[in-house]
């Protein structure tokens, strides 16, 4: 069964990838050659922290995280002709997005909300109080990080994890810039209004 | 500009995205305005947080080595194990029931640092050593020179000793990783098995535990603030035995 370029179906496709058809079950039998072990090995292996990282936070567990990094990186290996140079970690991180949302929309339906994205300028409630965050303990950021929608957890990641441009997040989510940015803004305050309520409650 | 329009530049400005006109603009009202200097702050310090809340997942080392295989199976360079081979290919490229389950059931049980993770880790490493033909880094039988070598190698110094008299001499040392850390591998040899030792420290003393992983034994100790496990293709007795002599 072809699969779709990307789950927004209409693609920007960043420089640099070419989505194949992917090929599975019992069809597939062209030989591999050591070139391509060698592609493999110096493209893909050395960003699947990153790779892995990304999985983690969409997939929300080590065993779906380590099948969807695992998918990915085979997806990769069948891409790799299509990998043309430029930035190899970027190219890594968008199949495995695209993996962990198809993955995320098959098994978890319900997680996947679909975001208004053209309702960019939204006004921000400005009354949520600007708080610090130097006593957030590491538990409590990760429950809050993991309480968002899949997209804005997304965008964050890519951004604060793995420091990843606008540019970049655009091309690894397949949305514009205007919408990364929006989606970081908005996933931002509702970190900060989730630890504004956590304060106000204590 | 209003603090409206201020605000969604402020991601830009965190972000080092604002274009220099703008950014003008924001500074002069930040200058002026006490609530976008505070939030302004705020995503500062949630910045800081996310970034030193040690958020990132690594990759398990068992994935590391799988897909490492994988790779190496594919390039087939002088693969005398054709037949195993092609069942790697098969394994990852068909991505079916089989290989999830498979995978789920051999490589990688649920939870980070589950000791069954440890376990098959251990074991994992254990095949690696001998696969790879990398069993030592350092080959001697002489604790002597086994020890030093693992000097400035490591964070604690492990204990190596030589129990050749006992019929379990020393082959070497090599670095290894495991659980999330580097850890000292003592390799030693009995009849034809090899066994790897893998010591790290340990907080807390620990009686002996026999496991079996996919037909290897394995034994988890700590003693002397250092951990050691013991990983064969051997009889568990004699493991026990190595244990016992690793442990006194």
């Amino acid at each position: 069964m072809p699969s779709s370029p990307g789950p927004l179906g209409k693609n920007i496709i960043p420089p640099g990838i070419k989505f194949l058809p992917a090929r599975s079950g019992p069809d597939w039998k062209r030989t591999v050659s050591a070139n391509e072990a060698e592609q493999f090995e110096r493209i893909v292996l050395p960003h699947l922290d990153a790779a892995y990282n990304l999985a983690r936070w969409l997939a929300g567990n080590d065993h779906d995280a380590a099948d969807i990094a695992q998918e990915a990186c085979v997806r990769a290996f069948r891409f790799i002709g299509g990998h043309r140079g430029g930035d190899a970690r970027a190219w890594l991180l968008a199949i495995v997005r695209n993996t962990a949302f198809s993955w995320l929309r098959k098994n978890r339906p319900r997680a996947v909300v679909s975001l208004d994205d053209d309702e960019l300028v939204e006004i921000e409630d400005q009354n949520v109080p600007s708080g610090a965050f130097h006593s957030a303990d590491a538990d409590a950021l990760r429950a809050a990080l993991a309480a968002l929608p899949p997209e804005f957890r997304e965008a964050i990641v890519l951004r604060e994890l793995e420091g990843l441009s606008y540019k970049e997040i655009a091309d690894v989510a397949e949305v514009p810039v205007g919408t990364v940015m929006s989606r970081l803004a908005r996933a931002r305050r509702q970190l900060q209004s989730h630890f504004a309520q956590k304060e106000g409650e204590s | 500009m209003n603090c409206s329009e201020i605000r969604p530049l402020l991601h830009a400005r965190l972000d080092g995205e604002l274009d220099a006109v703008n950014s003008l603009e924001l500074e002069r009202h930040l200058k002026t305005c006490a609530a976008c200097t505070a939030e302004a702050k705020s995503l500062q310090s949630l910045r800081f947080a996310l970034r030193k809340g040690d958020l990132h997942f690594r990759a398990p080392v068992s994935l590391k080595k799988d897909l490492g295989q994988f790779v190496r199976d594919l390039g087939g360079e002088k693969n005398p194990h054709k037949e195993t081979s092609r069942q790697w290919l098969w394994k990852f490229l068909a991505f079916g029931a089989t290989s999830v389950a498979l995978l789920t059931l051999l490589l990688r049980p649920a939870g980070i640092s589950a000791p069954d993770a440890l376990l098959n880790e251990a074991v994992a490493s254990h095949v690696r050593s001998l696969q790879v033909e990398h069993l030592t880094d350092v080959v001697s039988s002489d604790q002597h020179t086994v020890k030093p070598w693992f000097d400035g190698k490591l964070d604690f110094a492990p204990d190596v000793k030589d129990f050749a008299g006992q019929g379990f001499p020393l082959v070497g040392g090599r670095l290894d990783y495991l659980d999330g850390r580097a850890v000292a591998a003592l390799v030693y040899r009995h009849n034809k098995h090899f066994i790897n030792v893998f010591v790290w420290p340990a907080a807390d003393a620990m009686k002996p535990a026999m496991e079996m992983r996919r037909g290897y034994a394995i034994i988890n100790c700590a003693t002397n603030g250092l951990h050691y496990c013991l990983v064969s293709d051997m009889n568990s007795t004699d493991l026990g035995e190595l244990a016992g002599l690793c442990g006194r």
